[in-house]
């Protein structure tokens, strides 16, 4: 459908296209799996550009001088060179455009919050007062990224320095650092807890928004640039920091130990067997693919009726696990607003599609369980929408004596992550804040110890993916003239 | 890559590795565990204590009882053999002083993580006196090496099949009654540990306890080990595993272990793991 509409849009193009042409031509939709079939499965919801679709987007690009949409990315990716080099259907070069400033495109183009990012600052969008209209750069990079990944090409390494750099945790800030570092030829060794790489790639973006297979691919090209990995090592137990950098040779290290630990709301019956963190759940159907029941040895809870609390990403991808692992009903109960939900707007529609409930303005205030702790209902306080908080949304204030009780047999908690504790436990040289995020230079990501930097969720608290990249590239340009500086 | 350098029968359904790990060797303290995932996308995490370590040899050493799919799967590796991953060593290390006199009660499979926090226990120059106990005597697990540590080792089974016939309670009881008993540590089901529990408490005696509840990271990133002490939501990977026992929401505890009762014995009789036919499985 999507692909005749775009063979025949690209047909009707004048030979010259003006910027008023360019404006004019429809916003290309990406082909999507339907939402009855996809809750049957785990496979990719979006499906991607075909050739065509991409040829048609791309030329919606002005191709600004001034470039807006390059200042929305946190990498810098010069985005109207690779959609000029797609619309000569160079998509070798348009990958190495991409290359430049990002290494992992058919990741970022899949998660990145483009509606917040590049696109908000797009021309087109902003001439159609509509962010929804904006040139879909997200898809043209996936499209890229998929269409090329044979022909990535690694980049080039500089000589053996001699110089070793420790990297803790293996998430999206962790990849962008030891991918520069190395570039500097530096040794670098990854040090990993799980026994996959990846971090949140890995355990807490579902298949069906990230396949694994990309994640894998991508993480195997650090390896092919010399980057060694090290699973099952938790710094902080199995090693300290400390001990890496006097006892075993490290001159610089970077914590990449995101934001892990789940938050609870501390209301009664948040112990009841089936209440679970949104990080359980999402790992268990993830990184031990309990989804798979046929093979995977990792059980996970059968569940009928579902409550996900919160509205954020996480709580859209729990939500989303849960009909997928054969749930009835799936609520999702947000204090605020649909207007405020921090979640991605596209995530929250692909919820909905789905079957998912918003239970909008609903706080919950009690789980209640049957005589096997088993949840059977949870408690809900009716919410209105009160003066603007510290952050710019608006505060939602309990109705008292609006309490109803709502059947479920599962909760899952999706209220956000904090920082995990234990580096900054075993490691008292580092400084945090009060929410133990780690203290470091904006300018460096280095931290109170010298020559220990840091970047992604440990420091910025739980944010984006591509946010994490950007630190992890800022620290290792850091580290690297940190390195060069001592010889 | 984590290879087997011993593999021990120690019952029928009970079974020692000896783990290359020279890391965890090094850093482990008493009451620490590790988590081991045998490897491949399928297989599950599962938290074991560290039950002891050799610095020198550069191993820790693990013990098991076979009780589900995963378990039963383990059991069919072989010295040479190798697991995939061991992470370690989790959770915080026991505390150890000198308190003077100190009962350590291990139950079943749980006699093997008290043998290391015993041996400290005596190293810090407790008089300490240990008893163990199991269903029957052919689960009876490390006795010489406990009775190294207390020539008057007390054992029970609760058929009077070995030792004195009853439950580990009974002699905790009569140590106790002795009076200058100044701490106790408890480790075994969690029945077992509430009972032990009671029984100190009635002693007035302090009691500390190793908890076993479900695990899936072991690092503290999805609380689904958490427990209630004392009113407080606590990991036991990253808090414990030990906890004042007095402290502990036993009920809670064993209420939240029987979450996949279901799907384990589903999973045991499908023979997951590739288990079945060789052991005569159904």
């Amino acid at each position: 459908m999507i692909e005749k509409e775009a063979k025949e849009v690209l047909a009707s193009l004048p030979e010259t296209l003006t910027p008023k042409d360019r404006a004019a031509i429809p916003h290309m939709d990406m082909p999507q799996q339907d939402p009855k079939e996809r809750i049957n499965n785990m496979s990719e919801v979006a499906l991607g550009y075909t050739e065509d679709e991409a040829l048609v987007e791309a030329q919606r690009c002005l191709q600004c001088k001034n470039k807006p949409c390059v200042s929305g990315c946190p990498v810098g990716i010069d985005i109207p060179g690779f959609i000029k080099k797609i619309t000569e259907k160079d998509y070798k070069g348009a990958l190495s455009v991409i290359q430049e400033s990002s290494l992992l495109p058919s990741i970022c183009g899949r998660v990145c919050p483009q509606e917040s990012q590049c696109q908000m600052h797009c021309t087109v969008g902003k001439m159609k007062k509509n962010v929804d209209e904006a040139v879909g750069i997200g898809r043209l990079e996936r499209f890229v990224a998929d269409r090329e990944a044979e022909s990535a090409m690694l980049p080039e390494i500089a000589p053996e320095t001699g110089k070793k750099v420790a990297v803790v945790g293996s998430g999206p800030a962790s990849i962008a650092c030891a991918a520069d570092v190395r570039r500097h030829g530096h040794s670098v060794t990854v040090f990993e807890a799980l026994h996959k790489m990846g971090g949140v790639l890995s355990y807490g973006i579902p298949e069906f928004r990230l396949p694994k297979h990309l994640v894998d691919t991508e993480l195997e090209k650090l390896e092919k640039m010399g980057i060694k990995f090290e699973r099952n090592v938790l710094v902080g137990r199995t090693r300290t920091i400390k001990e890496l950098m006097e006892e075993d040779g490290y001159d610089a290290v970077f914590v990449g130990t995101g934001a892990g630990l789940p938050k609870f709301m501390h209301i009664p019956g948040e112990d009841l067997v089936s209440v679970f963190s949104a990080n359980e759940y999402l790992t268990r159907s993830n990184l031990m693919k309990a989804y798979d029941r046929k093979d995977s040895m990792t059980p996970i809870f059968k569940s009928t009726n579902v409550a996900v609390f919160g509205g954020g990403n996480v709580a859209m991808d729990a939500a989303r696990t849960a009909l997928r692992l054969g749930a009835e009903r799936v609520d999702i109960i947000y204090r605020r607003s649909r207007d405020e939900m921090p979640a991605r707007k596209e995530e929250i529609e692909h919820a909905v599609e789905e079957g998912c409930n918003l239970r909008l303005l609903s706080q919950p205030v009690e789980i209640i369980g049957d005589e096997n702790g088993i949840v059977k209902g949870v408690v809900i306080r009716k919410c209105e929408l009160g003066e603007p908080d510290a952050s710019g949304r608006r505060s939602p204030v309990e109705i008292p004596g609006s309490d109803y009780t709502e059947p479920y047999d599962t909760v899952i908690v999706a209220i956000g992550n904090a920082s995990n504790p234990l580096i900054k436990k075993t490691t008292p040289e580092i400084e945090t804040n009060k929410r133990g995020n780690f203290i470091v230079n904006p300018d460096t990501c280095e931290t109170s110890m010298k020559g220990v930097y840091a970047g992604g969720d440990i420091v910025l608290g739980a944010a984006t993916v591509i946010l994490a990249m950007g630190q992890g590239r800022k620290a290792a340009a850091a580290i690297c003239s940190y390195l060069e500086g001592n010889e | 890559m984590y290879r087997i350098v011993r593999k021990e029968t120690l019952s029928k359904d009970v079974f020692l590795m000896e783990l290359e790990a020279p890391l965890i060797a090094r850093e482990r303290k008493a009451g620490q565990f590790v988590i081991v995932q045998k490897g491949g996308d399928f297989n599950e995490r599962i938290p074991l204590t560290i039950a002891d370590a050799d610095i020198s040899r550069g191993t820790i050493t693990i013990v098991f009882q076979r009780v589900g799919a995963s378990t039963y799967a383990l059991a069919e590796l072989n010295e040479g053999d190798s697991i995939e991953n061991v992470l370690g060593p989790l959770g915080t290390p026991t505390h150890i002083e000198n308190y003077g006199k100190v009962v350590c009660v291990g139950g079943g499979i749980g006699v093997a993580p008290l043998y290391p926090i015993a041996e400290a226990m005596k190293k810090a120059g407790n008089d300490v006196r240990i008893i163990i106990g199991a269903r029957t005597k052919e689960l009876i697990i490390e006795e010489e090496k406990m009775r190294a540590l207390d020539p008057n080792l007390i054992i029970v089974t609760d058929d009077g099949s070995y030792g004195e016939k009853g439950v580990v309670t009974n002699p905790l009881k009569r140590l106790l009654d002795e009076g200058d008993v100044k701490h106790a540590v408890a480790i075994g089901p969690a029945i077992m540990m509430k009972f032990c529990t009671k029984t100190a408490e009635e002693a007035g005696v302090p009691i500390t306890v190793s908890l076993n509840s479900i695990m899936i990271d072991g690092t503290g990133m999805c609380g689904g080990c958490r427990v209630d002490i004392g009113g407080e939501m606590k990991f036991v990977c990253v808090d414990g595993p030990e906890f004042d026992g007095h402290l502990v929401n036993w009920d809670n505890l064993m209420m939240r272990q029987r979450t996949y009762k279901a799907q384990e014995k589903e999973d045991l009789d499908s023979c997951k793991g590739g288990i079945c036919g060789r052991l005569g499985l159904k």
